[in-house]
Order: structure tokens, then sequence, then C-alpha cells
């Protein structure tokens, strides 16, 4: 018999939803924040199942946590070693068996378009946690939070982009995502080895006819005027040698120093985890929000599932 | 001048790129073929200078989108009672299911060999297709 039942909304992309729909669910996160209390119960009896295939720990506990405070419940394969996986089941086969249990998915798969398969066969809402080096739409979304939060808009900013800009996920996302907000202005930050690839700009050209970029090797000439600064880790296995990839990781490292030149009002993110690109001591710096980044990171979760679920409170 | 009889009922594949009729003749599994077929290469035409052309002796129900990804300049005449009764422009096809294959080592496609292959057209003058997973691009 056909199922009448409507096609779930998935968020497989970052451009599955407007610009409308992420100023909606930024607001919606900053209610949540403000008041945890009225949302403390809108998932009860739900299940949220996360599907991890590869390691993480931020993303999935971000998730988990935001379930919880929704008051629903988190069934997790966190090691694929322990599933199905290692007997050979395909993915299709595993989306299909964990909808027929859960109310909602997320999945994090080193392959990339994973998510995208994977939607195909969801019966349930599924939720993009990282697809190999493509997409990490949820981390797109955290990272709009924290700018539309610490700068009071989407639109009128220049946003500097920092490290490995060829493999970084986080990178790629954010930037098609910020490419449909108008007045956007790209500082694209890193060793010439770790350029933005030609396809991503030619994604973000289409977006926007008229968006501008400015690419560069030199971080304080970059920061100077940038109102928004997102560090992302060089990653020692892109390079063949070792001494390149020590000589370029100093030079990409940002300290006190080279925080002189910045804006005042300038906020310094990252997607974490930060291995050296930030020296420790530009916590202390007002301007540094990578760990209010993370919270808003688990709100603005929240404020998709509930989306997603459908659910308000009463 | 080689002189081949017109064909009463069946297809003529018209206008394809000289030098692609054997690939395509081959694609289309026409030597197994228990009909009349008849490739002709490099034949005069006005239009091309020199095109190749197939004429099959049989109604075949083609695909259309693997002959447009081969030579989207195709025309398909479907003949019967010797005349033709309709002509078929091809061109590069907007959507392609399980013909191409991801080059991507990466992409999901190269783990679960189930998944359709799909690909869409992104940039018609370079004739690049874009992989519906991973977005790898991929010339036709």
């Amino acid at each position: 018999m056909a199922s009448l039942k409507a096609r779930p909304r998935h968020f497989v992309d970052a451009l599955d939803f407007s610009t409308e729909e992420y100023r909606a669910l930024i607001s919606l996160a900053h209610d949540i924040m403000d008041a945890p209390a009225r949302w403390q119960d809108v998932c009860a009896g739900k299940v949220m199942v996360t599907l991890f295939y590869e390691p993480s720990t931020r993303t999935r506990l971000s998730f988990e946590a935001a379930m919880q405070r929704l008051g629903g419940r988190v069934l997790t394969v966190a090691d694929p070693a322990t599933s199905s996986a290692a007997k050979g089941e395909g993915l299709a086969d595993a989306i299909r068996t964990v909808c027929a249990y859960s109310d909602i998915v997320v999945l994090r798969h080193p392959k990339e378009g994973a998510a995208r398969l994977a939607a195909l066969y969801a019966s349930v809402p599924l939720i993009n946690a990282g697809d190999g080096a493509r997409e990490h739409p949820t981390q797109t979304l955290t990272d709009l939070c924290t700018i539309q939060s610490f700068k009071g808009r989407l639109e009128e900013l220049s946003v500097a982009l920092c490290g490995d800009l060829k493999y970084g996920r986080t990178v790629h996302s954010l930037i098609k995502a910020l490419a449909c907000f108008p007045g956007i202005d790209l500082i694209l930050i890193s060793p010439v080895e770790l350029r933005l690839p030609e396809a991503v700009k030619e994604e973000v050209r289409a977006l926007n006819p008229g968006i501008t970029w400015w690419e560069t090797a030199d971080l304080e000439g970059g920061l100077a005027r940038a109102d928004v600064l997102y560090m992302t880790r060089i990653q020692r296995e892109r390079f063949f040698n070792e001494e390149d990839y020590l000589r370029l990781r100093d030079s990409f490292v940002l300290t006190p120093d080279r925080l002189v030149q910045a804006k005042k009002d300038l906020i310094v993110m990252h997607p974490l985890p930060r291995v050296v690109e930030i020296h420790p001591a530009v916590d202390d710096d007002p301007r540094a929000v990578y760990f209010q980044q993370a919270r808003l990171g688990m709100f603005v979760r929240m404020a998709l599932v509930t989306y997603l679920l459908g659910v308000r409170p009463c | 001048m080689l002189r081949v009889d017109s064909i009463q009922r069946g297809i003529v594949l018209d206008h394809i790129q000289p030098g692609t009729g054997f690939s395509i003749f081959e694609r289309l599994g026409l030597r197994e073929a228990d009909y009349s077929v008849a490739l002709l290469m490099n034949v005069p035409s006005t239009k091309m200078g020199r095109k190749d052309m197939i004429k099959i002796a049989e109604a075949l129900d083609l695909d259309l989108t693997m002959l447009g990804l081969l030579d989207p300049n195709i025309t398909v005449n479907y003949i019967e009672g010797g005349k033709v009764v309709r002509k078929v422009k091809l061109g590069l096809p907007e959507r392609v299911e399980g013909i191409l294959r991801c080059k991507n080592p990466r992409c999901i496609t190269s783990a679960e060999p189930y998944a359709p292959a799909k690909f869409s057209l992104v940039d018609r003058d370079k004739k690049e297709y874009a992989c519906f997973y991973c977005g790898e691009r991929l010339q036709a």
C-alpha cells in the first residue's frame, strides 16, 4: 500500500536552508537559551539515534546534550566496529533500520555524500553531522549563530578564514552559507598549498556573483580589516614534507602579538578541536569566542531538532 | 560513391561526429544485431563537412540519454514505411542516472556500489557534470 506520510525534512547540506530559515533557527536558539525550562519536555517520548561511523566528541555530545535537554532520549552507535557495519551492512540498510526505532537520526560518515545517500532512504528527519571533507552543516549553523550573537548581524561583514581552506569541510560549508547573505567580503588566509579549491569558488560565484574575496598568505595583513576571524587547523597529514608543515604551521598561529593590529570588536572563532593554531594566551582576550561558540552549538542544535520534529512548548 | 539502401522501418542516427560512429555502434550493442545495420563513416555532409551515420532496420528503444552523452549533436530519425515520421535532436542531458561513475575515491558511491550513480549538468560549454552525492565534477 502506498504511504500517505509526507516526506521528512532533512538537513544534509548548508544550502538546504534559506537565509530566512537560518535567521529563524538562530532566533529560536536564543529563545531556548533565554528560557530553557520551557523547552525541557518538548521532545519527551522522542528518540534520537546518533550513528557515527567516524570518531567525534564535540559534535556527538553536542547533539546528545541537545536532545536530553529537550527531554528526549538518545541511542548511540559511536564505534562502527561494534555495529553491523563491521559485518558489511550497507548504509541504506542501516538507515532504514535505525529509522524504524527513532524519530530523528544524526549521521557522521567518512565518505563524501554519505548523508545525501542516507537521506534518500530515511523515513525520519536526518541530520548530517559531517560527511568526509564535504559538508558539516550543523557546524555552519553554529558558526552563523555565533556571528549573529556577537556581531548582531549576518550581512555587511568582512570574514577572514585562516588555515586549511582546501580540505576543511567547516570552511566550505560556512563560505557557501555566508555567500547567501548580502555584503559579505571574504579574506582567505592560507598557505598556497591549502587555498580554497576552484570548485568551491565557482559554487560561491554562482550563489552570489557580487561577492568579493581576497586571497593572501599573510595572517597579520589579512586580519587588519576583518570583523570575524575563523581559524582552522593546518593538518600535518596534508604535507609530504615535515619541514614544510612546521614552517607553514608556525606562520598561521594566532598569538596576542598578531592580534594587536586587529579591530577592537573582532571576534575570533574556531570549530575546535584546537591544536596549536591559537596560542592559549589568546583565550584571555575578550575577542576570543570559540568556547562560547561551542556552547551556542548545543542551543542551535536544540533549535534544529525541534524545528525538524515540528515540536514547540505548549 | 558508396550506396546503402534506405530502410522501411527503423532508426537512422544522423549527424554523428566523424570518428565516433564506431564507438556508438559498440555501445548500442549493434555487433550482436540479427537485423540489418549499416555503419557509415566519413559521409559527405553539407552541414558538417563529414559525418558518421548508423542505419538500423529495427524500431529499437534507444537510450537517448546515453546517446546524448556520447554525442549531443546526433539527430535521431524514426522511420516508418520508408519515411521519417519523427525527428529528435539530441543535446547534453540535464540529468544522468546509472551511466557515469564518480571518480572521487572518497565518494560514497565507491563504498556503496548499489548507490544509484546520479549526475547533473553544471556547465554545458565544458560538458561538465557534478556527482549528486559528493559534487565531484567530470567531463562527459
